[in-house]
């Protein structure tokens, strides 16, 4: 743009063009390396020296473990070990600047942390001592049962919480998905013993994956793992998953919970594995659904209706099945009308095409989103470890790449057809049922029932 | 033991400023290591400028920045950036507003386009006044209403502690406020605050500066040039007396108590504010640290425990005044003057026989981690820098906190320590209303 043009443009204003991108960049694979140790153990390693840091991340299948028991092991875990206070433990990890976390849900039992980089070899010593002679002190193991039962008694306080939790048990019935969260009492019944039963029968390397990530040599990084861990043995049960059911659509599930100034909106639709041929396509039509900002369903409900602040819907990937969510806080006076504007938006999409220029925004969205989720440490030591868990390396992204870039507008609408109309929706929504029962019956079928932990 | 210290690593993220003639100060950051951007704008307004009768204007201000501007619609925005690969936010903080965007390299133009559109000028309208003012009460609803422990302690501990209004009340806004907001507010107040010589950019990550430098240039060169406004004072006295608040939170199933000390002026005295961050982090970073080890394990007459300075938690982009807060949530029955009490005598023992062997190398090498982890997101460094830059001048900071957290002496952790006397604290507890 020339002087003379600026200078005018401070009297009138003239339309500006929005600059086109640049030249995209082809997505680029960081390299990885790979050892299998004599224990069973999967390590791998990925170099981005970015900041002088480590990323650890141990994914320990845990699939059919009790609940309660599963999710105390995980909070007593790195509460000592037979030359280590729960203290010590902490302490050491935080001279080399690191820290460990774990944490379970029903496909798998995971350790993560990060450190500086001068402190993987300590950090690697310090899990290794956990994973072989973790004791669950009885001191510490009551301590924890009490602040995890604390802690579930407030997440039960939540309507997000409440919400997930009657969704769960909606859509998956008696499979071990059905129920994530523990009851408080359950919690209380776990002794110490049975926690050292528990991590004799599952922690082990057989079919654990280790990743790390960040500014150190793979090759590196893979010999200081064999180091510390080959110690590391012993096999057990790995409690293979059945199958998720599919979903079976019914009446609405409406959860009574008196007095809500808002009500959860949660809809459940089928959705495929990460290899499967219809998976990009089916990635493409939930961004143009409700996956980001720019879509149907938040332009809807959120930029023209003002019903919610943050509507969002989203492929979700366990071991034993897939499943897409769209979930949104809506206020209680506006839930009927929110309901309706998304069974619209799904039934849309479901029967009528996408326009091209919207399917080339979903896809431009998905694949820089890939760039930026692979451009921190952390983000990809956290994609790799997914990854790894249903059996795919990081070179699996190219093909995932190639496969958004191919889908046309055809591939889209039919998979839109079969995963995202509202005939095969599962929808529950927990609010005041008193205010707003009668709009949710006048869309069809409701059942009622109270809210419950 | 001993502990062995850990040499405390540095980043060396090369740092580029100039101003532009219209007075926007610009910082560019290139790291070539992955093919995306952060792009930022800081505005140097946030909720302690915002008019009285207009609580949570600044907030909803920020709403009304994404809702179009001179060349772009309503929603064009939002399809530029994801359309183009990208992530976008902004957010309302005590001294500043901030709008970022994430991207692959290929879209710098294209960013720098659609934050230059804005600060010209964003589309002011009683339709996207009304329909942003809804959209912020389902936040706010989502947040806050229907949330146990919503707004604690960042929306109800400052009322305690401070007396005026800019640093005392709730700046995401009384439902009445913001109804009462016009269109007319917002022209005042983006005339007033959203001005050139008021903001800052930073761009980092995959650049090349001369060409970004021509490209901002070209783009936000002949954004119309006016001033910053005046800042005004927003100090107020230090406690000479404790004070202590509590109230019923109907959805909180357990009792919460915060308790906040006044810290040194964390732009004009630095060297003095510093420790105070170190001594929140010895306090409570881990099962290690003082307050956990004795709270948590040890008496357990707390389940969780929280210790940071700045009521949002962020303590390289607050100024004066602005504090140290510790908050715990407390088992079925909890004593709440039990756990005040022992966080003193606590905190005597830190102020009399200092750190323990090791204790504070520990701490420092655990936030040097916290710090660069924070730092290898493009978007940290782009954000934080504009924030150092805006309030310092000095973004380049960035590259020397770790350094500069991990010189902080056992003396000054102690002798910060010190002041933190109950006689100087605030503290809100929590009352459980929804107790079983």
């Amino acid at each position: 743009m020339s002087e003379t043009e600026r200078g005018e443009m401070t009297v009138t204003v003239q339309p500006r063009p929005v600059p086109p991108l640049g030249p995209n960049r082809r997505l680029k694979v960081p390299k990885q390396a790979e050892r299998r140790l004599g224990n069973g153990l999967t390590v791998i390693a990925v170099r981005r020296p970015a900041v002088p840091l480590v990323e650890l991340r141990l994914w320990m299948p845990t699939g059919r473990t009790h609940l309660a028991r599963g999710t105390m092991l995980a909070q007593t875990m790195l509460s000592g070990t037979e030359s280590m206070t729960s203290v010590r433990i902490a302490a050491e990890l935080q001279a080399v600047g690191g820290g460990l976390s774990a944490g379970i849900d029903p496909d798998r039992l995971m350790l993560s942390g990060a450190s500086l980089v001068t402190g993987l070899d300590r950090m690697l010593e310090i899990m290794a001592d956990v994973l072989t002679g973790a004791t669950y002190p009885n001191g510490e193991v009551a301590t924890e049962r009490d602040r995890l039962v604390d802690r579930i008694q407030v997440a039960q306080s939540q309507p997000a919480h409440l919400a997930r939790t009657a969704m769960l048990r909606r859509i998956y019935g008696t499979h071990p998905y059905a129920a994530q969260t523990p009851e408080p009492e359950q919690v209380r019944a776990v002794r110490p013993a049975a926690l050292r039963k528990l991590h004799a029968e599952r922690v082990h390397p057989g079919d654990a994956v280790l990743v790390l990530v960040g500014d150190v040599q793979p090759e590196r990084a893979l010999d200081a793992a064999e180091k510390a861990l080959s110690g590391w043995t012993g096999a057990g049960r790995t409690g293979e998953l059945p199958p998720a059911p599919p979903l079976e659509p019914g009446p609405l599930l409406l959860v009574d919970r008196p007095g809500s100034v808002q009500s959860s909106l949660r809809v459940a639709l089928p959705a495929v594995p990460r290899t499967h041929p219809d998976h990009a396509a089916l990635q493409l039509a939930n961004l143009i659904f409700g996956g980001y900002f720019s879509s149907r369903w938040v332009e809807n409900i959120r930029e023209d209706k003002g019903y919610t602040y943050g509507p969002h819907s989203l492929v979700e990937h366990s071991v034993a099945g897939s499943v897409l969510i769209a979930a949104a806080e809506v206020a209680t006076e506006v839930t009927g009308p929110a309901l309706l504007e998304t069974t619209y938006e799904l039934g849309r999409l479901a029967t009528v095409p996408p326009k091209p220029e919207e399917l080339e925004q979903a896809r431009q969205y998905a694949l820089g989103t890939l760039q930026l989720g692979m451009s921190t440490q952390a983000g990809l030591a956290s994609l790799t470890s997914a990854y790894a868990g249903s059996g795919l390396r990081l070179d699996f992204l190219a093909e995932y790449a190639a496969r958004l870039a191919k889908a046309g507008v055809d591939d889209v609408a039919e998979v839109a057809r079969r995963y995202l109309a509202p005939a095969g929706a599962v929808t529950v929504v927990l609010g005041d049922a008193e205010r707003i029962a009668p709009a949710l019956s006048a869309l069809g079928p409701v059942r009622t029932e109270p809210a419950r932990p | 033991m001993a502990a062995r210290r850990s040499r405390i690593p540095a980043t060396k993220y090369p740092v580029e400023r100039f101003t532009l003639d219209n007075g926007l100060r610009v910082v560019l950051t290139p790291d070539r290591s992955a093919p995306v951007i952060g792009v930022a704008v800081v505005y140097d307004v946030g909720i302690r400028s915002e008019p009285e009768g207009r609580t949570g204007f600044a907030h909803l201000f920020e709403h009304l920045m994404f809702q179009g501007s001179e060349n772009l619609e309503k929603l064009a925005h939002f399809r530029h950036v994801q359309g183009a690969g990208g992530t976008f936010n902004g957010s309302t903080h005590h001294d500043y507003t901030d709008y970022f965007e994430t991207l692959p390299s290929n879209a710098l133009e294209r960013a720098l386009f659609l934050e230059a559109d804005r600060m010209r000028g964003p589309r002011l309208t009683e339709e996207n006044l009304r329909n942003q003012v809804d959209v912020v009460k389902e936040e706010i609803r989502v947040n806050v209403l229907s949330r146990p422990y919503g707004g604690f302690p960042w929306l109800t501990l400052p009322p305690v502690m401070f007396d005026t209004f800019p640093n005392a009340h709730d700046g995401y806004g009384s439902f009445d406020d913001l109804e009462s907001a016009t269109v007319a507010d917002a022209a005042d107040f983006f005339r007033r605050y959203y001005a050139s010589g008021n903001a800052v950019l930073a761009v980092s990550g995959d650049i090349d500066v001369a060409e970004a430098t021509e490209l901002v240039e070209r783009h936000f060169g002949d954004v119309p040039a006016r001033p910053a406004p005046d800042r005004p004072d927003f100090a107020e006295p230090d406690l000479t007396a404790e004070r202590r608040e509590r109230y019923t939170d109907a959805l909180a199933p357990l009792p919460a108590v915060a308790a906040a000390w006044r810290v040194p002026d964390p732009v004009t005295d630095f060297a003095n504010y510093l420790p105070y961050v170190v001594l929140a982090e010895v306090l409570t970073d881990g099962d290690a640290s003082r307050l956990v080890e004795r709270l948590v394990q040890r008496d357990r007459t707390v389940t969780s425990l929280g210790g940071y300075v700045g009521f949002m938690g962020d303590p390289f982009d607050v100024r004066d005044p602005t504090a140290l807060l510790l908050q715990a949530h407390l088992p079925p029955g909890g004593d709440v003057d039990r756990v005040l009490r022992t966080v003193d005598e606590e905190l005597d023992r830190l102020a009399t026989d200092g750190p323990t062997d090791g204790e504070l190398a520990r701490t420092q090498a655990r936030m040097a981690t916290h710090l660069l982890r924070d730092t290898d997101a493009v978007l940290g460094r782009a954000l934080r820098m504009a924030v150092l830059e805006q309030q310092r001048g000095e973004p380049g900071l960035l590259n020397e906190l770790p350094r500069l957290v991990g010189e902080v002496t056992d003396e000054q952790v102690r002798a910060a320590a010190a002041t933190l006397r109950p006689q100087r604290r605030a503290s809100v507890e929590v009352v459980p209303g929804a107790g079983r």
